[in-house]
């Protein structure tokens, strides 16, 4: 339910403006630039949306952005100096893939560092247990207090 | 009247779950059988009531008694039936009394059909399942209740969302609630074997058909949202990386990664520490998802209603139930940490590096869509992260575990051998290779990626049947005997196949139609023709249609291919009345696997956008028009997996009690 109320305030918002999001005025002749405009759009989020980028959104304010994008574009900017005259304007919320610097590093980070984390703590764990293989199994704590147990009580009836 | 009967019916329901709560746990640490034996008929009596009062809310709807709130803010006289039924989970009030209703539905079943269970296993898992049923209705009672009724009561309902009115929305949260509901049962069982102290390889072949229930319900459920979304959306996008998406998906991973480490548990009594600790999380995940989504902390484009007073009361349930069986784990786990050994290439190895990159890819998304609610607080900033981060970041962990599960069931139990595994995969791999060389070569070296894509999705696909074809020895016996050792494989051994298989075919799906979709988008007059992948689609015209539920303007089309005359087919642009808000009905239309989606966008005269059900013979129709191709594996692979599911489900092994470990080591030997 969650998601499906979810999904439909997704559409509330798709749905209470017109349909869909690029609108064939907006697309430029040149259909090198243009994909290079989809393509960015893409990565640009809506702002006054949810969650949504600009190529998805059908607000006024996505359809303003493309604009300035293929405007950008058009001027001659290659794709990161219109995502970086972007980011001066709106900051980096505007980036639906947040750069790498120092908020963002652990975001980055995390994911191959969990990954190789874990991989060598497995490793490491089956090598030592496997390593044992073909050995009898290691005692249980039980076990072990009772084998402490009998080894002391001979020790102390032996001396 | 009924309805106070429902109301009054949830609240004996909670007195019962108390009572499930408390009884069968004291019981179990004195030992008294006759306490013990109070959690069965509870468990049973509690479903009945929330089923009570979950009918009485459901016959509110049917009747349109809109002298109760949650009836008049949600539902409309003039509605189909059928929606005025799933009006009662459309709503936050209704949904919860669903999720409930699920829950104590696998309470009571768990008490019905765990006979063979220890009875103090079983009166600790139906505690524990009380606990949550006391949580969880208390929520509905104290925040969220649908029974409150309205003085005077109005004449006519505002309608439910129109973007619900759909039947692939009707169906959706009902399965996805199977699916989170059902994680519930894994992490009572995995509580009560930590409050137990003992655990042995029988708990995984207990646990294991109510995770694949779940799993099975979940992989539907997130499947049929993502399609929904594709149809209805009006643009065929599938899936979105949205927190509110990402919220389903997490107990996805982890209950994948929990179905494959509990059959290591119960074949070689391996990995048990872990197995119980991604029971735990797997749940903990769907809570997590209920808080970030009806909490309103997120805001995502999907949550709407934010509730600080709902919110707090489910980040409490979540604190307690996640952070007191996370504290019952480090506290009792040691005591547990025993089991068969392994060698790193074995059957349990790769379910270990199945497990890690499940996992690892779980985290992924969950501190994706974590970040920026932690940033925001913590640092005071804005950042987004979103769909183009997931890509970058999920895909990645997803390729090598991809490569790796046709390894899996080639390598025997104990010590594999990785020689022998990769020469039986030689076939599967010689055919991958032919792939990537075919596509490479008639796409050029740009689809590269996508020729690499197509290569793993073979690979997936001829191994899983590889596994199969080795199982039943074919080409090394007769043909006859082939069958006949076939058949004579247990269906589990068909389910794992179908699920790798399934997998594979999704995956072709998805980098197929990411990679060679087209698209079409142009303002067309009545008689103009698009063409797309070949497909000439030619805008014959408007024409009016008035429901008393909507007014739609409906878009003609007809589909031809180099003058052939292909089919006619229509879109419709729809205005709800009641709520004024419009939707799209996009066409889709099947060749083979591939859609030629076709959906229309705004309806123009001099610029000036008209509402649906109004256009003249001046009007100008934005069209969009997309080439998909093979777009529809996506979904058929989730369903095969799905199947995969059930196959698994009907096998002897998981309907008998009696544990027979390691079976199959004997069936396969490692040669």
């Amino acid at each position: 339910m969650r998601y499906l109320r979810a999904l439909l305030l997704a559409i509330m918002a798709l749905a209470s403006l017109p349909a869909l999001a690029v609108q064939p005025d907006e697309m430029l002749a040149d259909p090198v630039l243009e994909a290079r405009a989809r393509a960015l759009s893409a990565e640009l989020r809506c702002l006054v949306c949810q969650n949504q980028s600009i190529d998805a959104s059908d607000s006024q304010f996505a359809r303003d952005i493309r604009i300035v994008l293929r405007e950008r574009l058009t001027a001659g900017d290659t794709d990161s100096e219109a995502l970086d005259f972007l980011v001066a304007r709106y900051g980096q919320y505007i980036l639906l893939k947040p750069e790498f610097n120092a908020t963002t590093a652990l975001l980055w980070i995390a994911p191959p560092l969990l990954l190789v984390g874990g991989g060598v703590l497995a490793f490491v764990v089956i090598r030592r247990r496997s390593l044992r293989n073909g050995e009898p199994d290691a005692l249980t704590p039980e076990e072990q207090r009772r084998l402490d147990k009998v080894l002391r009580e001979s020790g102390t009836g032996g001396a | 009247m009924i309805a106070e009967l429902g109301h009054y019916a949830l609240v004996l329901a909670i007195a019962v779950a108390i009572v499930q709560s408390i009884v069968p746990f004291w019981g179990a640490r004195t030992g008294d059988s006759r306490l013990m034996a109070i959690a069965r008929p509870a468990a049973v009596t509690q479903f009945l009531l929330v089923g009570i009062a979950f009918a009485a809310l459901t016959q509110a709807y049917i009747v349109s008694d809109f002298s109760l709130l949650n009836v008049y803010e949600n539902s409309h006289t003039a509605k189909p039936m059928l929606f005025k039924i799933s009006g009662v989970w459309g709503n936050h009030e209704g949904s919860m009394l669903l999720w409930v209703l699920i829950l104590t539905l696998f309470g009571s079943l768990v008490a019905v059909f765990g006979r063979n269970l220890p009875e103090k296993l079983r009166a600790l898992v139906l505690s524990v399942q009380g606990w949550i049923g006391v949580s969880f209705i208390g929520f509905i009672l104290f925040t969220s209740n649908p029974f409150v009724r309205l003085s005077p009561a109005p004449i006519e309902g505002r309608d439910l969302n129109p973007v619900l009115q759909d039947i692939g929305l009707a169906i959706h949260p009902p399965l996805l609630y199977l699916g989170y509901v059902g994680c519930s049962i894994a992490f009572a069982f995995a509580v009560a074997a930590l409050i137990d102290g003992k655990i042995e390889a029988a708990w995984a072949r207990w646990v294991r058909p109510w995770t694949l229930v779940s799993w099975l319900f979940l992989t539907l459920g997130i499947a049929m949202g993502s399609y929904w979304a594709y149809y209805e959306l009006g643009w065929g996008g599938w899936w979105f990386w949205d927190p509110v998406e990402n919220s389903s998906f997490m107990p996805w991973l982890a209950a994948t990664a929990l179905l494959h480490s509990a059959i290591v548990m119960e074949k070689r009594d391996a990995l048990k520490v872990w197995t119980v600790l991604l029971a735990i999380l797997t749940f903990s995940l769907s809570l997590l998802g209920t808080f970030l989504v009806r909490s309103g902390v997120l805001t995502s484009v999907h949550t709407f209603a934010a509730d600080p007073g709902r919110g707090l009361w489910i980040l409490t349930i979540l604190i307690l139930f996640i952070g007191g069986a996370l504290v019952l784990f480090t506290g009792r786990a040691g005591a547990l940490s025993k089991g068969g050994l392994f060698a790193p290439i074995s059957r349990e190895g790769s379910l270990v590096l199945n497990n890690l990159f499940l996992t690892a890819a779980c985290a992924t998304v969950l501190i994706g869509t974590l970040y920026p609610l932690v940033v925001e607080a913590v640092a005071g900033q804005t950042i987004s992260v979103g769909a183009p981060f997931f890509n970058a970041t999920f895909g990645p962990l997803m390729v090598p575990l991809l490569l790796a599960v046709p390894f899996g069931p080639m390598l025997a139990w104990k010590r594999g051998d990785i020689y022998a595994a990769s020469q039986r995969l030689m076939v599967a791999f010689g055919l991958a290779i032919l792939g990537v060389i075919i596509v490479a070569i008639s796409a050029g070296f740009d689809a590269f990626l996508a020729a690499f894509g197509v290569g793993l999705a073979i690979w997936l696909i001829v191994g899983a049947l590889t596994e199969l074809a080795f199982r039943a020895q074919l080409f090394r016996v007769g043909l006859g005997t082939s069958l006949r050792r076939l058949a004579g494989l247990p269906r589990s051994a068909f389910g794992m196949a179908l699920g790798h298989l399934g997998l594979g075919v999704t995956v072709l799906g998805i980098v197929v139609s990411s990679t060679w979709s087209t698209e079409t988008i142009r303002d067309v007059r009545p008689g103009d023709t698009v063409t797309v992948s070949g497909r000439d689609v030619t805008f014959d015209g408007f024409s009016r249609e008035e429901t008393g539920n909507y007014n739609a303007t409906i878009v003609h089309f007809t589909i031809s291919r180099d003058g052939e005359f292909l089919r006619t087919t229509t879109g419709e642009k729809r205005g709800y009345t009641t709520r004024m808000v419009p939707t799209t009905e996009a066409s889709i239309n099947w060749f083979g696997a591939t859609h030629l989606y076709i959906s229309p966008g705004d309806v123009k005269e001099g610029g000036i956008v008209l509402d649906p059900g109004v256009y003249s013979d001046q009007s100008v129709l934005t069209l969009y028009v997309y080439w998909k191709p093979l777009v529809a594996l996506i979904w058929l692979g989730t369903v095969i997996m799905a199947f995969g599911g059930v196959l698994s489900l009907s096998d002897r092994r998981l309907r008998v009690g009696a544990p027979k470990t390691a079976r199959r080591q004997i069936v396969q030997p490692a040669e």
